[in-house]
């Protein structure tokens, strides 16, 4: 009744091609960032900030991250991880050299540091392909959490071999450290998270993302029609490593503040990322977002339920949740390889044609 | 003799050991990769499952029995016996087999033809599952396993060698009979493909799933046997990880470390697993001797992974593969 083109003119080619063509998209896009921005940080306590609020936020850029590459251009990487990794010392270096700058410039230029790295370890993707490359991507996974384990200048000689976030501000608002305000933490990671989901949106819309999606349906047809694969999968690899490097750095300086890279960046995050792109839908961005929304609330409401209410003890929840999620992860593949993007695009073509379908 | 150049055989014949057990983890890989095109990343996890379980066994452990505990209150444990190795190992195949059932009918049968990444992601959920579920069934504390294998300092060669180089090398005699089961096992194998009804047929679906199916061959049923013989492989993968370090989940992670020996040796050859296991065995080994202490240890994690992706720059199949044709 309400979700459909017809009646919604557009009379300039600036309002054809705007990102969400229908009226009813647009205001719910406003909705959803009036209330992120406007209502939610006057809510926001320090238990909804830790446990769901920040970790979504980051995992959802992490998660467009991923996506650009494996959704879009359809390089399998294992290596999520690591990318992380790089983007958190990359920041930790950067907030210890330049203490003077705003968090906001180390943040980017720590994803940008992310990228250059990203490109050197997708060069390999132009001779191996498929899972040959998810394997090769592991290299990239073991090799840099070794590197930042062993070399001491990137952890500062500090003797615990960790890395901790220095208290940095935000036009005088703390952001980092124990004692920055959960409110601010809030926001400066929605920030990101924003300029994250407009950023890909556009660039998986342009004709970046249509060489993406040409490499990734058919790499040599796509060659043959002029489609560079050395740009294209550089490309890709650089903007995945870019939100992911961003990711990692908010990971480590505003939500863990502290951090021990082979615990915080290990296989598992690797891992973990990747099922948040399969369960939200591959090559979608609002996929990426309803992943990360999914796996960070999972282990939440299963605690909620296995330890709170029926008082198990927590190893027995936790391996539930291992089972649990490997089942849905087959469980999706079988029903709805296109994820929980999918079910949503169904539902949006079932709004268009209520309350009367043929 | 230099005592560097000592050291160095030493270390080498260490490697060679421990590439034996990588390549007994890989060779369940091609096995399936072979037969299914499916490339199984659960295979660590079969390993470790398929060790909890015969542990579990031998003691006679309740399964589930945490989860039991915690949901009627009871207090249940152990069934109070201890079965022999031998008795166990075969009800645990029966574990195995049961499993590659279901595999088959609730995962595998529903993805036939579904692109092979996403049966690569179905197996990665499928190690999660599994994981969890061994951990619910036998708990999650670090085992022992003893079946009776030998174990320790093998002073045959100890001796020999302390004659000749005046220093006794170290090898394990766990090492030895690995390496002695892993090649009875790959010449088991080939035999059973080369001589039997059922391998031959297992090759023929290998080759070209239609053709086979047209000539009467149930791919239902050669897809089960194959992950029941991939079951076999990880429980004898297992046997051999849990005596030498114990039962735990670190013995998943083994099956990491079989990435790189497969794509050293090629996806689709039994003999490119064993020698890509020997190669990353060695070098590694090697490596960390030699190299390690200039850029400060620890290069076993990373290693193989570096060398299998320079390796892959120069030959994307692998040493063993099948040549990769594109053709538009």
């Amino acid at each position: 009744m309400f979700y459909r083109e017809a009646g919604d003119f557009k009379t300039s080619y600036q309002q054809d091609n705007q990102t969400f063509p229908i009226r009813f998209d647009r205001y719910r896009y406003y909705v959803v960032l009036a209330v992120a921005f406007g209502v939610v940080p006057f809510l926001i306590n320090d238990y909804w900030a830790n446990a769901i609020l920040v970790p979504f936020l980051i995992y959802a850029i992490a998660a467009i991250g991923l996506n650009i590459l494996t959704g879009y251009c359809g390089q399998v990487s294992l290596g999520t991880g690591g990318f992380m990794a790089v983007g958190a010392y990359a920041c930790y270096k950067l907030m210890t050299a330049f203490p003077e700058l705003s968090m906001f410039i180390h943040v980017i230029l720590a994803g940008g540091v992310t990228a250059l790295v990203g490109v050197l370890f997708g060069l390999p993707s132009l001779r191996i392909k498929g899972f040959y490359l998810a394997v090769a991507t592991l290299a990239a996974q073991f090799f840099l959490v070794w590197l930042f384990n062993r070399v001491p200048w990137f952890y500062n000689y500090s003797a615990s071999g960790q890395i901790s976030a220095p208290e940095r501000d935000v036009f005088g608002i703390l952001v980092t450290g124990p004692n920055a305000p959960s409110w601010a933490v809030y926001l400066f990671c929605l920030i990101f998270v924003t300029f994250a989901g407009v950023l890909a949106r556009n660039l998986t819309r342009g004709t970046m993302g249509r060489r993406w999606m040409a490499i990734r349906d058919m790499d040599i047809a796509a060659e043959i029609i002029g489609v560079n694969p050395l740009t294209a999968k550089l490309s890709a690899f650089a903007a995945s490593s870019f939100f992911v490097g961003i990711s990692g750095a908010l990971f480590f300086s505003v939500y863990l503040g502290a951090v021990e890279v082979g615990e915080a960046f290990g296989i598992q995050k690797s891992f973990l990322v990747l099922f948040m792109v399969i369960i939200g839908g591959l090559g979608s961005i609002f996929g990426a977002f309803a992943g990360a929304a999914f796996l960070v609330v999972l282990p939440v409401a299963l605690k909620l339920v296995g330890v709170d209410m029926l008082g198990w003890a927590t190893d027995i929840v936790a391996h539930f949740q291992l089972v649990i999620v490997g089942a849905l992860i087959v469980v999706f593949l079988i029903l709805e390889p296109h994820g929980l993007a999918q079910l949503w695009r169904v539902a949006k073509e079932k709004l268009r044609l209520w309350p009367f379908p043929y | 003799m230099p005592d560097q150049v000592v050291f160095a055989m030493e270390v080498t014949l260490n490697g060679l050991m421990a590439g034996v057990l990588y390549a007994l983890v890989a060779l369940g890989f091609v096995l399936i990769y072979k037969a299914s095109g499916i490339f199984n990343y659960a295979q660590g996890v079969m390993a470790l499952f398929a060790a909890m379980t015969l542990v579990g066994i031998m003691e006679g452990q309740v399964p589930f029995s945490h989860l039991i505990n915690a949901m009627f209150g009871t207090d249940v444990h152990h069934f109070g016996w201890h079965l022999p190795g031998l008795a166990a190992i075969l009800l645990t195949m029966v574990v195995m087999v049961a499993l590659a059932w279901c595999v088959q009918q609730f995962v595998m049968r529903h993805l036939v033809g579904q692109e092979p990444i996403i049966l690569f992601m179905a197996t990665i959920g499928l190690a999660y599952f599994l994981e969890g579920l061994s951990d619910l069934m036998w708990g999650s504390e670090i085992k022992k396993l003893d079946v009776g294998l030998p174990q320790g300092l093998n002073e045959m060669i100890d001796n020999a060698t302390y004659n000749i180089f005046g220093y006794g090398f170290f090898i394990d005699n766990l090492d030895i009979v690995a390496t002695v089961i892993a090649a009875l096992l790959v010449i088991a194998l080939v035999a059973f493909s080369q001589y039997t009804k059922e391998g031959r047929a297992m090759r023929a679906v290998a080759d070209d799933h239609q053709a086979a199916l047209s000539v009467g061959i149930s791919l239902n049923f050669i897809w089960v046997m194959v992950w029941s013989v991939a079951g076999f492989v990880a429980l004898v993968a297992g046997i051999m990880w849990g005596t030498k370090s114990g039962v735990q989940f670190s013995l998943s992670l083994i099956a990491l470390k079989a990435l790189p020996v497969l794509m050293l040796g090629g996806f689709t050859s039994i003999p490119g697993a064993i020698v890509g296991g020997l190669i990353i065995g060695v070098g590694e080994k090697l490596f960390d001797f030699m190299i390690g202490p200039l850029v400060g240890g620890a290069t076993e994690n990373w290693f193989a992974y570096v060398l299998a992706l320079i390796f892959l720059v120069f030959r994307p199949q692998g040493l063993f593969g099948e040549k990769i044709i594109e053709r538009v």
